[in-house]
């Protein structure tokens, strides 16, 4: 058992609000899943020549500053650095491949969890509340976050296994569910040079869909084949910079429901963590049909 | 005129709605209980015995009436997964929409879904009575053995796959049947058993504009020449 929750703010005041609205979603849904919880925040992108990369640290007492120096002396150009304990957020005109060639030689340790224009990405072991406050989550704001807290039943339980993953650049995902040929899936893309971080089943769904999506597919193109090569049980709720997307496996065996109002689409596995939105007690509520894909795309972006 | 006790879930713990509800319900008046609060909480008013009229006012979340005996349960709002699941007797009535295994493995009672239901609706029922005033969702009534399942509006794939002796009335268009699930006739009993319930359940539908489903019962028995062809 896992639970999802998703976040679509449609005002400008929800966006700033978001993480006082998506906070408590994720604290409900740690009783569907206690052990682990991460939460990715999509903002307003950067400009097209920089990048941002959410790093984790193992080591809680990483030191941040002698890493961002190194970074500066190394890598060069405009670099700014804001970390949060093991968490930090580097935006930077470094290209992708020269940070993750730079990172796998001088600190191994270290995980990029995101890389995009838009996307930030905290995920830690521990019930999704502590989590939430060891990183501020109430304190965020941004367009659309997507989050999940997990009950591990296929693999092992530490950071990098907690969702949501992530593959390409401003693409997320997050699973309820099991899959039963992740294996398979992950020998065809490794046979293509993809290559993975985890042996999480979820991991595998998450770069099928970029892979497709890498070979010119649009992300619903990309999920229609998805459904032909994904076998097991799975409700999906991803995001890209500017969508958020949701789908349940044709059996629909793990639950999803949707709230939309003139202010927010909110999207969980269960209604009592939607429970304390504003309005939604008299908002079109709806549980997802199997195998149907629901798109929402963000409408306040400037850019 | 009724007595009415309100219990509030911002103060009460489901543990201790539901002890209340068990133990220390006023026997002989006429006894209203008005659930507030309930915020999508799970097992509500579960396991009761006495007949006691429950109103749970708003959203309520999973298993919500379950092992229900002899109560009358109203939910005015919508019910997450497997709502009257396994119910005995006494009548429960959600006034919105119904997530998915509502009614599941019931043996009786009436259990009636003013709005639309989800997927398996009514799976392995076992001998109680579900009204929908909407649609149901795929594979509904799954090997139910006994009762029956009245859907006014659609039904969705796979409707009363491995069916046993339940019956299936549907009053919309049905996307597919089951393995073993056949349209049949309706006949003089199957309009008054669907006018009963329509009746029952309050709602106003032509009983004649329903269709028949019920098994062909070609797997009751294993066939060695069938080759897994079913």
């Amino acid at each position: 058992m896992c639970g999802i929750v998703g976040f679509l703010a449609k005002k400008p005041e929800f966006i700033q609000s978001l993480g006082e609205h998506v906070v408590p979603m994720l604290t409900c849904m740690g009783d569907r899943g206690p052990d682990s919880a991460g939460l990715a925040v999509f903002g307003e992108p950067v400009e097209s020549s920089l990048r941002r990369f959410s790093l984790y640290a193992p080591d809680r007492r990483f030191d941040w500053s002698t890493f961002e120096q190194q970074l500066a002396a190394r890598i060069g150009g405009q670099i700014e650095l804001s970390a949060l304990e093991n968490h930090a957020v580097l935006v930077g005109s470094v290209e992708p491949v020269r940070l993750k060639a730079w990172l796998t030689e001088a600190h191994p340790s270290l995980h990029l969890l995101s890389t995009g224009r838009a996307i930030d990405i905290y995920k830690d072991e521990g019930h999704p509340s502590e989590i939430a406050q060891r990183y501020h989550f109430t304190q965020f704001s941004g367009t659309h976050a997507v989050g999940h807290t997990r009950m591990a039943t296929e693999s092992a339980v530490s950071p990098a296994h907690a969702h949501p993953f992530t593959a390409g650049e401003d693409f997320c995902l997050v699973h309820n569910g099991s899959l039963s040929n992740p294996y398979s899936v992950r020998r065809k893309l490794e046979k293509k040079g993809i290559r993975f971080e985890t042996d999480n089943d979820t991991e595998a769904a998450c770069r099928f869909l970029e892979w497709r999506m890498s070979e010119g597919d649009q992300l619903e193109a990309a999920i229609q084949k998805g459904f032909e090569e994904l076998d097991g049980f799975f409700t999906l709720l991803m995001a890209t910079a500017d969508k958020l997307i949701l789908v349940r496996d044709p059996f629909a065996c793990k639950p999803a429901v949707a709230v939309e109002t003139d202010e927010y689409v909110a999207i969980s596995s269960e209604y009592r963590a939607l429970a304390h939105l504003p309005g939604v007690k008299n908002a079109r509520i709806f549980e997802p049909v199997p195998e149907q894909i629901y798109s929402w795309t963000v409408s306040s972006r400037s850019t | 005129m009724d007595r009415v006790i309100p219990l509030d879930l911002a103060r009460l713990t489901v543990r201790e709605l539901n002890d209340f509800l068990h133990h220390r319900l006023p026997t002989g008046d006429a006894v209203r209980v008005e659930i507030l609060n309930p915020n999508g909480m799970h097992n509500l008013a579960v396991g009761l015995d006495a007949p006691a009229d429950i109103d749970i006012l708003g959203h309520a979340g999973y298993f919500i009436a379950g092992m229900n005996k002899r109560a009358n349960v109203t939910v005015h709002g919508n019910v997450g997964w497997s709502v009257a699941e396994n119910f005995m007797s006494g009548t429960v009535r959600v006034k919105g929409c119904a997530s998915e295994c509502a009614g599941a493995s019931g043996h009786g009672g009436l259990l009636v879904i003013e709005e639309d239901a989800s997927s398996r609706c009514g799976i392995s029922m076992k001998g109680s009575d579900i009204v929908v005033g909407g649609s149901v969702g795929h594979m509904s009534a799954f090997m139910a053995q006994a009762g029956t399942l009245v859907v006014c509006g659609d039904a969705g794939g796979s409707l009363g796959d491995s069916l046993y002796e339940a019956m299936i009335y549907v009053g919309g268009k049905i996307h597919s049947l089951g393995a073993d699930a056949q349209e049949e006739p309706m006949t003089a009993t199957d309009v008054a058993r669907v006018t009963d319930l329509l009746t029952r359940a309050g709602i106003t539908r032509d009983p004649k504009s329903f269709k028949r489903v019920a098994s062909k019962r070609s797997l009751y028995h294993w066939h060695a020449d069938a080759g897994q062809e079913y």
